[in-house]
Formats: structure tokens, C-alpha cells, sequence
């Protein structure tokens, strides 16, 4: 289908991006891979008067160390995250992660942080970055502000940031050493999660010195499973206790019912896959 | 087996074409997309067209305002219903299965009352598509709701509110087929009464959506009083005579032309409303106009597939000998009718009983309307719903009985001695071997090691089971004879055309009636003629889908061309072989009966050297400088083809089952079948079919679905929603034949378009059942979803409905799915 008509910007620095953004008008939308925004705009579902397109913005892309953690440009696409060393080394759980996003074609165009931004309950990056602890750098016109992974998603689709804000990069701690899995339940390949579960662990011989649990598709946001995280800290890690702990993942949640699951069949998955993702994650 | 084309040496030409897996001539353009796709045309001042339609699945149009939308910026016209109403006269159907079949009438454009979401209500005409897109949403549109009827079951119920309101009740037929009645079978009712065993089920079969590749469009060019019409469409032939009937435009002043079309499993098979609405915009405006739809206006407004309630009682003996069937069934025909609606389930009727020999068979079908898109012809068409039922209750037959499910279907099943075989709903089934084809799926299969392998899994408690479906199915191909579906009360006939004509410099041009939307006529009729005129493959070019220039054909559908259209070409090159002997005789100096014809050329019997090749007959007729007396001038023939019986494909398909009852997730092990298509002339084209309709089967088993919410929106409205697997979601595919010849065509061959689509649904579910049958499961409704596969196995019942208020597209609510629909909602 056709969108309807918009403005169109295609800034190529951040502070140009920040300037299209304040004078785009009333509804801007900011475009990065346009793998969400583009058919949303075609199917009508969106008609953004001003579209501000990151595509040309260099200074978004790209992978780097920065002490203690690695940063991530919010416009480096899926494949590039995929090829990175730095992610697989300290953050692999990007990697497996990203790995399972829609198909090659979309994981050519779609980014980071526009996946992070655009915050889809369904989405596998968002829960994976609360799993992580990451960090968000939110640029706007009066500067910069750093907000934690429990603190940037709000509600459904929606997020921190503010009008005339944008998402530059993400701030991943190195966790070298750490056991992850990104554990996805789908119906067919290329679809988004029916729930997901994201660990990482830190093993200190046959203990679990510390477990990170993020849940994707669990409700409106990702969310944490803290009682299994909970259980499972400093706990022996046998498939009892795991199994144990992971009875613990649906708390405090609120699936939606859809076409694919009802909230009840969703909170046994939780349960089911969360199992899985440590039992992995630890290495058993 | 995975067939690639076999290599030859150079130089040396097969001796046969027919058998050889050629691949296919006409791939390289379809798949580069380097072709006249219709919406690829384009024509001098051409306009145009998208449609407005309903957002409410049943009201009255109060008013329509179009002043907005006729001032929008490229905008040339706007119509509604009321504008077209004394000329879109009503869409046809051509299958009234009883005299006293119900048919609302179908307007193109909505006048008075809408019946579904996506109805046509008004139409825009601009200068771009953009122009008439966004205009749309101009139209402004009041409706006074009406009640909604969704559900079959209570439609059909005395005082249910009605999908029309100018109708009685929402049934449009009472079908009925009794053997007892026909001749053709004992007392059904008797037969019940004396059984020792009787197991009854309801299954549903769900609504599909074809799906096709390429989204239907429309190119309408005026010219004086003559129209030339490019659809992608199925049926350029029934097309043309059909929006003559319907819009008066005479038959001879209208040229349809299917160009290269991608793919339709039924789905083009009708005529559509966009059609009529194209050809009457341009007649009154006079300009050359163009549709084409979305892929969610497709989802939404083209027809649907399947959606039957059955109702399947099998009685039987305690050994396990069938006694009889009785099949009752709700078909959901949607809001209205199309060309063959309410056909669909009625030609099913006849395969109920399978490959058994049942004594006694009944079969009721009430066709009954609802507030959804109309369904129609689905790739296999009434066939499919068949085989699932019959396939489905054999084991649960086998269950009641302790009985091997395969043990209960020989008992059953028609012996290879029995061909030909009358079936107690009248078919006389053409040849095969039930035994020997499913001796060598097993063998394919590997079925001992798996029955081992499930042994061990249910004794060990493994969370993942595994199960072992069957399907030994048959299916009615080769439609159709002429003289069988005047009897069913349809509006045609069956036969096929093709002519030859033998060009001056020795190529062949062979012009066929059976339009192809990708199953490689191209090639496949190359390969046939090239054996009958020992041409050169690659001498041979196959023209169609053009009214003015193959002036006869009935099209494709049914597993026909090949049956049907393929025997019609056989036929013409016979005539083009006869008419060059006798051009040949004179050339040579020889008698008639005294010439061989072989390899391409007539040689004088005994006499070696002699040597006539058919090519440079051809050329000595374009000369026509020297030829008999008393004869015409040309070696040119045409040929119609009307099959005296239907063909019979069949096979045994085998599925294995891994079904992880932690979550509910099912996923293949392991897939074999081995099919009887009778001859094959291209080993490529028949995997390439086989594995299209495995694929088509195992979705509606595992992934389809059509769903509605209770306001009847389409939930699936999108292909994030409505899922078609891909290759990464199938497994391998072990693929066999055997061959038994169908006498009924020259050819020998039955047709392979439906039967891995046919075959393949009820091994799924079979296999599915058979893994957790042991944990109290006897039925879980398609598709398996996970979750439905998992409240089965730890609720009961059948996994019961989806939650069809929202989407995973967008996770919007189906009310704001995507649509082309006016404002004022």
C-alpha cells in the first residue's frame, strides 16, 4: 500500500537530526532501519507528518570499547552486530539474540536501536538489554541524559524519550566469562517471539554467583524474572533447582492474549523457557 | 529424492522427451519477474482505480458522501453502487447443486446493504494510484449495523439472525447424496442400525486463504466498442464469457488475455467483482483503467478456501470391516456466491468413502451463509475436506478397535485385482495399487525403527513423543467429463482444446485452452509435442491465455491441463502427423500404408534412404507448390479433448511426529510418500507439485487459518498473522511413485497438482494424535498450534478457539487492521 504523504529529512550529524526533529512539525517520526515504521506507514497505521530519516548519520554506527563497557551506535544494523567481536565477546547474548530477528533481509536494514527504541513488547532486543543492565544515551537539543534498561521502557511501545529526543547509543557492561542464552519460542521461523526468555549467568564452580533473567512478550515491557533470579543466586546449579526456581518466572507479569497465545498458556511458557535459558546458560 | 535435470551427452537427444526432467522453459522469466505480470502494464493515459470498502461486516448504506474525495487533487471520478447499479447486474455462479438453491445475488459494488468487511462501496478513479489511494479515505460512509452471523452452527438454527435480510434463513442448499437412493450402495440407515461398532466425530476444517503469490489485478483498455481485459486470472476463457453475460459488452467485442500469472490454488478461479468494476469504469469513461490490489485487501476480499463443520459416523464391523458412512456437513459459503461456492462441497461428496469399500453411504451438506468473504474453489476443492474426514476417522476406527490403523485400512481398502472399481458414490476408480504404494512409503519411511523409537519415548517419559500418521488417499482428477457435470447441474462442460500449427520453417506453435498460472504447461506440452512430431524440444513454443488467439479453452483447475488439456495437444499432433502422411505419400511416391513415421520423419517401409522429416513437410506446405489433389493446403489441426471418466491419483503418505508436550510445539521428523499420478512426463514439474502441495497441506494442518472477531474483522489480515510456512519451516521431503497408467487419456497420466496438498493435512494430525494419544488426546483442532496442542494434551478437548481480538501485527486490535476502507467509521 502507499503511505499517505510526510516531510521528509535526512540529516547526516546527530545535532542536524536533533534540529530536523524540533522543526519537523507536530507528529515527526524518526526513521533508522524502517523495518517497523515503514509498513505501518503503508498500511495507514501511522502518518507521521515528517519523516527524519538516520540512515546518513555516520556517528550512530558502530561498536566500540569504552571502559568498563562496550557502546553500541543505535544505527548499527543487525548483520553488523552479528559480525562484531566486541559483542561476542563480552555481550553474546546480543548476538544469539539478534540472531533469531526476522530474516537476513531485515537484519540487513533494521538496527539496534531502533528496534530498542521502537520497543515491541514481541521484540527480542529489549529484554535482552534489561537481562544485560545496559545503559541508554538519549541525545536532545539541551544535551545528553543516560537512563538505566529498568528505567527507559515505560508501556507498550513506548519508552523515555521525549519529543525531540533521540536514542544514540546503548552502553553494554563487559561481562566476560558469563554463560548466556536467548531462549525464543515461535511458530515458524522469522516471526516475533510468542514469549522469549533471555539469561545470563555468572558460574563460580558449580554455584551461580548471579543470575540476569529478561522476559520478552511477558507484557506491556520486558521484564525481569527477580523471584527465579532471586532463587537461583548462589544456589547449586542442578536441573532441580533450576527447574525450581524457574516455577518463579511468571510472577509479577501481564501477557497479552493474541492470536498465538493466551495470557495463561503464556505465563507456563515463561515458566517452560526460562528452564531452558538457564539450564543453557549454565552450561548443564 | 531431490530431482535436478540429468545431464546429456552432447549431441544426442533423448529417444523420449516424456519422462525427462526437463527444466522448466518458462522459469527463467517468471522468477526474474522479466514478464507481463498485468500490473507490469502500462498504457497511454491510463487511470487508476482503488477500491473503498466496508468496515462493518453487515449494515445498511445510509448515505455516501463522495464530495470530499471527487475535489482530491488527480482525482476523475468517484462511483458507488447506487452510479453502477442498473449495470454490475450480479456476479455469476455456475454451480446450482440443487433447484432450489438460494442465491442472494452478488453486486461488484455494495448498493444497499454490505454483507462482509471489505465489501466494495464505492470506487475512486485517479490520475495515479497515489491520487486514488489517498482519496479513499475521503469517502465518507454511514451505516445503520446489523446483526451479525459468524457462526454456521447457529445460523443454521430456527430464528438465527440472517446474513441477508432479503433471504428466509441462511441456508442456501440441502445437498444430498444417498446410495441407497443411486443404486450405488445398501440402507445407510440399516447399515447403522446392524453395526457392531459406530464412532462418530466432528471435525472442523478450518477457513483457509489461497494465498497466491502474485495479487490479483486488472487492466481494462477500450477501444471503439471493443475491450481488451488483462486479469491474473486462472480463467481467461470462463472470464470472458461470464462479464459478457454480466455487463452486456458482447462476447466477440471483449478479448481477455491472462498473461503470465503467479500462481491462484483456486484462488483466481472466479470472476471478481475488481473485474467487472474495471471493465464498467472503462466503458464509461472511456479511458484505459488499472487495479491492483494490496496483499492485505487479498487476505481480506479475495475468496477464502475450505471452512466446512463435518459430522462423519463409520460403522463397522468388530473385526474391523467397514459397513457404512454417513457424512453431515455445514459449508460456510460466506456472504454470497461465487462461480463454483456452493460446488465445492458437493464435489467432495463423492470421496468421502476414500479408497474403501464401503457397503452403504450417506451424505447431507447445507451450504450456509455468513458475514464473511465468500469462499470458493481451494486448492483441491472439496477433495482435501474429503480425505481428512475419511482419513482421520480410520483412525479412529482402528482406535475403537484395537486395531493397527494401517491393518484396518487394508481390510478395507480396494485390492489392485478390483480396478476398475465402482465406489459406493458411483466413481468407477481407474487403476492403482494401494498395497504396493504403501509397501514402498514404508520402505521410504523407515517405519519399524520409528514405531521402535516411540516405544522407547512413551516408556521413558521423554517430554517430547513421538507419533506416526497415515493418509492412503485417492482423489478425483481430470476435471472433467462433460456429460458427468451436466448431470451435477453445472454450467459447463470439461473437455480442453489445443491446436498445432506447423510453421514454414519446421517450428511448432501449440495453442492450448488450459491457462497456466505456473505449473509448466510451457514445458511440460513442449515435452509431449516434441514426442509426438519428433521435433526438437526447443522447436516447440506453447501459446495461451489470450482469447483472440486460443479462441477455445475451459482453463486450469482440478488437476486438468495435463489430463484434459495435455491429451487434447496428443490429439492435435495425431491430426498434424495424418494430414503430413498423406502430404508425405505424394512427396515420396508412395502409398500411404506403406510409411513409417518415427523419430520426426516418414521413411517408405523397406526402402532405406527414403526420408521425409515433418519439419520440412511443413515447409513444402507453406509453398504448397506441389501436394495432393483434393486436399488443403496445410498440415495445421486442432483437437478437443472431453474424458469419458474422471482420473483417480493416489497414494500413502506417512508422517512422523515429534510433539514437545512441555510446550505444545509440534515439528516433522520425518515425511515420506509415495503417489500414483499415473504416467509422468516431467519427474521436475511432479516433485515441484508434490512439494508445493505438501507444503499447502502441512500449513492447513500446522499454520492456517482465517480468523474472524466477533465483529467479524479479519484478524488475519496480514501475513504476520496469518501464517504460510516457508522452506525453513518444512522438513525434507521422501518422495516416490508408482506408476499405473490411466486408461482414460492418451497420455496415461491422472494429474498431480492437488495430491500432496490433498495427502498430506490428515498424516499431520494422524501423527500429531498418534504421539499423545496415550496422555488422553483423540482430537486437536487445526491448525495445531502450540497452544492448542498443549490444552489438549493438559486441559482435554480439541485445544479449543484462539483469542481472535488482536493481532502480532503491530498487536493492534483487528478492528484497526489495515484496510483501504473510507473515514467515518
Amino acid at each position: 500500500m502507499i503511505p499517505a504523504p510526510f516531510a521528509y529529512a535526512c540529516p547526516s550529524t546527530i545535532d542536524e537530526a536533533l534540529q530536523a526533529v524540533a522543526s519537523g512539525g507536530e507528529d515527526v517520526k524518526i526513521l533508522a532501519g524502517g523495518q517497523s515504521l515503514i509498513p505501518v506507514m503503508r498500511l495507514r497505521l501511522a502518518a507521521p507528518e515528517t519523516v527524519v530519516d538516520l540512515t546518513r548519520v555516520a556517528e550512530l554506527r558502530g561498536v566500540r570499547e569504552d571502559g568498563d563497557a562496550i557502546v553500541i551506535g543505535a544505527m548499527t544494523t543487525h548483520s553488523d552486530v552479528l559480525a562484531d567481536p566486541l559483542i561476542a565477546r563480552y555481550a553474546p547474548l546480543i548476538a544469539e539474540a539478534t540472531e533469531t530477528v526476522a530474516d537476513r533481509q531485515v537484519r540487513h536494514r533494521g538496527t539496534f536501536g531502533g528496534a530498542l527504541a521502537h520497543a515491541d513488547p514481541a521484540g527480542d532486543l529489549p529484554a535482552v538489554a534489561l537481562a544485560l543492565d545496559a545503559e541508554f544515551v538519549v541525545a536532545g537539543l539541551e544535551g545528553r541524559r543516560t537512563v538505566a534498561a529498568s528505567d527507559f521502557f515505560v508501556d507498550y511501545l513506548t519508552t523515555v524519550l521525549q519529543e525531540g529526543e533521540l536514542l544514540v547509543e546503548i552502553r553494554v557492561p563487559r561481562r566476560e566469562g558469563w554463560g548466556m542464552h536467548y531462549e525464543k519460542f515461535t511458530r515458524v521461523a522469522q516471526a516475533w517471539s510468542i514469549v522469549a526468555v533471555a539469561a545470563a549467568v555468572r558460574m563460580e564452580g558449580s554455584r551461580i554467583a548471579e543470575a540476569r533473567i529478561g522476559l520478552t512478550n511477558m507484557g506491556p515491557t520486558p521484564l525481569r524474572a527477580s523471584a527465579t533470579e532471586a532463587a537461583l543466586t548462589g544456589a547449586e546449579a542442578t536441573a532441580e533447582v533450576i527447574a525450581a526456581a524457574a516455577q518463579h518466572a511468571a510472577e509479577n507479569t501481564s501477557p497479552s492474549s493474541d492470536l498465538n497465545a493466551q495470557a495463561d498458556y503464556r505465563h507456563h511458557l515463561a515458566q517452560v523457557l526460562t528452564r531452558r535459558a538457564v539450564t543453557a546458560a549454565a552450561g548443564l | 529424492m531431490t530431482l535436478v535435470e540429468e545431464p546429456t551427452a552432447a549431441g544426442t537427444a533423448p529417444e523420449k522427451e516424456i519422462g525427462r526432467a526437463r527444466r522448466r522453459k518458462e522459469d527463467a522469466r517468471l522468477i526474474t519477474g522479466r514478464t507481463t505480470w498485468t500490473d507490469n502494464m502500462v498504457l497511454p493515459g491510463m487511470l487508476h482505480l482503488a477500491v473503498v470498502r466496508s468496515p462493518v461486516a453487515h449494515g445498511k448504506i445510509t448515505s455516501i458522501d463522495v464530495s470530499a474525495a471527487q475535489q482530491a487533487p488527480g482525482v476523475v471520478a468517484v462511483l458507488t453502487g447506487r452510479d453502477v447499479a442498473d449495470e454490475q447486474g450480479s456476479l455469476p455462479c455456475a454451480w446450482p447443486v440443487t433447484p432450489d438453491m438460494v442465491n442472494p445475488g452478488h453486486p461488484s459494488i455494495a448498493v444497499d446493504e454490505v454483507n462482509h468487511v471489505g465489501e466494495a462501496v464505492a470506487v475512486i478513479v485517479a490520475r495515479s494510484k497515489v491520487a486514488a489511494q489517498d482519496a479513499v479515505e475521503l469517502v465518507d460512509v454511514d451505516y445503520d449495523l446489523l446483526p451479525v452471523v459468524l457462526d454456521m452452527e447457529q445460523a443454521v438454527e430456527p430464528g438465527a439472525d440472517l446474513t441477508h435480510d432479503h433471504t428466509s434463513s441462511n441456508t442456501s442448499y440441502h445437498f444430498v447424496f444417498d446410495a441407497g437412493e443411486a443404486g450405488t450402495g445398501g440402507d445407510t440407515e440399516q447399515a447403522f442400525a446392524d453395526a457392531e461398532v459406530v464412532v462418530s466425530r466432528r471435525f472442523v476444517q478450518q477457513r483457509l486463504i489461497p494465498a497466491f503469490m502474485e495479487p490479483r489485478s486488472v487492466v481494462v483498455q477500450p477501444q471503439g466498442d471493443n475491450y481488451t481485459l488483462w486479469s491474473s486470472t486462472q480463467i481467461p476463457h470462463i472470464l470472458r464469457v461470464m462479464l459478457a453475460m454480466v455487463t452486456g459488452v458482447p462476447e466477440h467485442k471483449l478479448r481477455v488475455i491472462a498473461p503470465d500469472v503467479g500462481g491462484g490454488f483456486g484462488g483466481k478461479i472466479t470472476p471478481t467483482p475488481e473485474e467487472v468494476i474495471t471493465l464498467l469504469v472503462a466503458r464509461r469513461l472511456g479511458k484505459p483503467i488499472k487495479w491492483t490490489e494490496t496483499r492485505s485487501e487479498s487476505l481480506m476480499t479475495a475468496h477464502h478456501g475450505r471452512d466446512q463443520i463435518q459430522f462423519i459416523d463409520v460403522a463397522a464391523d468388530r473385526e474391523g470391516n467397514v459397513k457404512g458412512l454417513r457424512v453431515r456437513l455445514l459449508a460456510d459459503m460466506g456472504a454470497y456466491l461465487r462461480l463454483i461456492t456452493p460446488g465445492i462441497p458437493a464435489l467432495g461428496a463423492f470421496m468421502f468413502p476414500g479408497i474403501y469399500k464401503f457397503p452403504a453411504y450417506r451424505f447431507e451438506c447445507d451450504g450456509v451463509f455468513t458475514n464473511k468473504v465468500p469462499t470458493d474453489a481451494y486448492r483441491g476443492a472439496g477433495r482435501p475436506e474429503a480425505t481428512f474426514a475419511i482419513e482421520r476417522i480410520m483412525d479412529e476406527l482402528a482406535v475403537e478397535l484395537g486395531m493397527d490403523p494401517l491393518e484396518v485400512r487394508r481390510k478395507n481398502w480396494i485390492q489392485a485385482a478390483e480396478f476398475p472399481f465402482t465406489t459406493v458414490a458411483g466413481l468407477q476408480y481407474d487403476s492403482g495399487d494401494y498395497e504396493q504404494a504403501t509397501q514402498d512409503a514404508l520402505d521410504l519411511f523407515g517405519y519399524a525403527e520409528l514405531r521402535a523409537e516411540q516405544q522407547r519415548r512413551r516408556e521413558s517419559g521423554d517430554p517430547v513423543q513421538l507419533g506416526i500418521g497415515f493418509s492412503t488417499f485417492t482423489e478425483m482428477c481430470g476435471l472433467a467429463p462433460s456429460r458427468v457435470l451436466g448431470s451435477l447441474s453445472f454450467g459447463a462442460g470439461g473437455w480442453e482444446s489445443a491446436s498445432i500449427r506447423m510453421l514454414p520453417t519446421g517450428k511448432v506453435e501449440v495453442v492450448t485452452g488450459s491457462t497456466p498460472h505456473g505449473q509448466g504447461h510451457e514445458t511440460a506440452w513442449s515435452q509431449l509435442v516434441a514426442d509426438s512430431l519428433g521435433v526438437p524440444f526447443e522447436d516447440v513454443e506453447v501459446l495461451h491465455g489470450d482469447t483472440s488467439i486460443s479462441s477455445r479453452g475451459l482453463d486450469t483447475y482440478g488437476s486438468r491441463s495435463l489430463v484434459v488439456g495435455g491429451s487434447a495437444v496428443v490429439k492435435a499432433a495425431d491430426k498434424v502427423v495424418a494430414k503430413a502422411r498423406k502430404i508425405a505419400a505424394h512427396l515420396l511416391e508412395a502409398s500411404e500404408d506403406d510409411l513409417e513415421f518415427s523419430g520426426g520423419t516418414f521413411s517408405v517401409r523397406g526402402t532405406p534412404g527414403t526420408g521425409l522429416g515433418i519439419q520440412e513437410i511443413a515447409l513444402a506446405v507453406f509453398a504448397a507448390h506441389n501436394y495432393p489433389e483434393g486436399i488443403e493446403p496445410s498440415i495445421d489441426a486442432e483437437a478437443t479433448f472431453d474424458p469419458e471418466n474422471f482420473s483417480f491419483p493416489h497414494g500413502t503418505h506417512l508422517c512422523a511426529m515429534e510433539v514437545d508436550t512441555d510446550t505444545g510445539l509440534v515439528k516433522i521428523r520425518k515425511y515420506a510418500c509415495v503417489d500414483d499420478i499415473g504416467t509422468i512426463v516431467n519427474p521436475l514439474i511432479v516433485e515441484g507439485q508434490v512439494h508445493g502441495g505438501l507444503a499447502q497441506g502441512i500449513a492447513q494442518a500446522l499454520y492456517e487459518e482465517a480468523v474472524y472477531d466477533a465483529d467479524g474483522n479479519l484478524t488475519t489480515g496480514t501475513f504476520v498473522d496469518y501464517l504460510v510456512p516457508s522452506a525453513a519451516d518444512l522438513p525434507h521431503f521422501d518422495t516416490g511413485n508408482t506408476v499405473h497408467t490411466a486408461p482414460g487419456n492418451p497420455i496415461g497420466a491422472k494429474g498431480v497438482g492437488e495430491a500432496g496438498c490433498i495427502a498430506s493435512t490428515p498424516a499431520v494430525v494422524n501423527a500429531a494424535i498418534d504421539a499423545v494419544r496415550h496422555l488422553g488426546v483423540s482430537d486437536i483442532r487445526m491448525p495445531l498450534t502450540p497452544e492448542r496442542v498443549w490444552r489438549a494434551i493438559h486441559h482435554g478437548g480439541d485445544g479449543g478457539d484462539r483469542a481472535s481480538a488482536r493481532t502480532n501485527a503491530q498487536a493492534v486490535d483487528s478492528s484497526e487492521g489495515p484496510s483501504t476502507q473510507g473515514g467515518n467509521r
